[in-house]
């Protein structure tokens, strides 16, 4: 540094350019550190600010799309093992038998009071599908908060009629990201405090947004007196667009009474691994 | 830009990437924790139920 600007202060201000040759010239014998500076250039900002800006969008449709979905998925495992174990601890054994199908009296909006198992959805390498259901469907305090939402109009799990809940198809936890992959007898639980309500997937239906018809006691029968016990899930469709609503249907089979002295709180089979907190 | 953040950042080489390393950390986390969730509100579908027209 001295050598540079010892001279530039001797020397007349005429001399500057010769000063500034020889330390051009100087420069790759003396140290060979020392680059030519370049100028910060508009064109040159702008043009990183502007591959700045691409790589945050991709970011975010990454983390929205994709990671988003997975961390999500992770944590509502967890807080739903934590859930069934505190059932567990409350839960006395169970005296009706597997006949007796209760249903509980309908919680306060927003309060979850239900989890989602559904096999089919267990994604390999991520936590087994396990999710929280909440009372009503508003967007900010259940349908945003990665919950699937049970419209307050329909019935209960158990009961007879149709137990509807809605949730997003992607984003927000995408709890209902797969559900166009159902076959036809894919098991459905909805786990309570009571014990596990087993459904079997029946069949799909697209219809418009308006389309209320589906959460009847028996869809797309109004007025008529249910005798069957459904579950209704309905999301947005097609992927990324609020066009279409796609609906799953599901019919009741069998109820899984919570027992604390069996493994995992008496859980069924195909879910105990899930319900247990591991993977199946 | 890049070229004048490298610049400001003290110390030798291998100093300078970690602390660009722990940057990014930081922004990444930020962004994931506040900022990502805070878009998405205006981006997202959100409507996802059948209703009464």
């Amino acid at each position: 540094m001295l050598d540079m600007t010892e001279p530039q202060g001797e020397e007349a201000p005429a001399a500057s350019s010769g000063t500034r040759l020889r330390g051009r010239r100087a420069a790759p014998a003396t140290t060979g550190a020392r680059r030519p500076r370049r100028r910060l250039s508009v064109v040159g900002i702008a043009g990183e600010v502007l591959i700045t800006a691409g790589v945050l969008v991709l970011m975010f449709l990454g983390w929205q799309l994709w990671l988003q979905d997975i961390i999500v998925g992770n944590q509502l495992h967890q807080q739903a093992t934590q859930q069934t174990k505190e059932w567990d601890k409350k839960a006395t054994a169970p005296t009706g038998g597997s006949n007796v199908i209760p249903v509980s009296q309908a919680p306060g909006n927003a309060q979850t009071f239900a989890y989602l198992l559904v096999p089919r959805w267990n994604q390999p390498g991520q936590a087994d599908y396990y999710r929280p259901i909440a009372q009503g469907v508003g967007t900010s305090d259940v349908l945003n908060k990665f919950k699937l939402g049970h419209y307050p109009t329909t019935q209960m799990p158990g009961e007879v009629g149709n137990f509807a809940i809605a949730s997003h198809r992607s984003a927000y936890g995408g709890n209902l990201h797969l559900i166009h992959q159902l076959h036809v007898g894919d098991h459905i639980f909805v786990e309570t405090q009571d014990g596990w309500y087993q459904y079997s997937f029946r069949n799909l239906e697209y219809v418009q947004p308006t389309g209320v018809g589906v959460l009847d006691p028996v869809p797309q029968t109004p007025g008529v007196q249910p005798t069957d016990r459904l579950i209704t899930l309905t999301s947005c469709n097609p992927f990324y667009s609020t066009a279409e609503r796609i609906v799953a249907y599901g019919m009741f089979d069998k109820f899984y009474p919570r027992d604390p002295s069996q493994p995992g709180g008496g859980a069924p089979a195909e879910v105990l691994k899930t319900v247990e907190g591991g993977h199946s | 830009m890049y070229a004048a953040l490298w610049r400001v950042l003290p110390g030798p080489w291998w100093v300078r990437v970690l602390i660009l390393l722990v940057l990014l950390a930081l922004i990444l986390t930020a962004l994931v924790v506040w900022v990502f969730p805070w878009v998405q509100t205006f981006v997202a579908p959100q409507d996802v139920t059948v209703e009464k027209a």
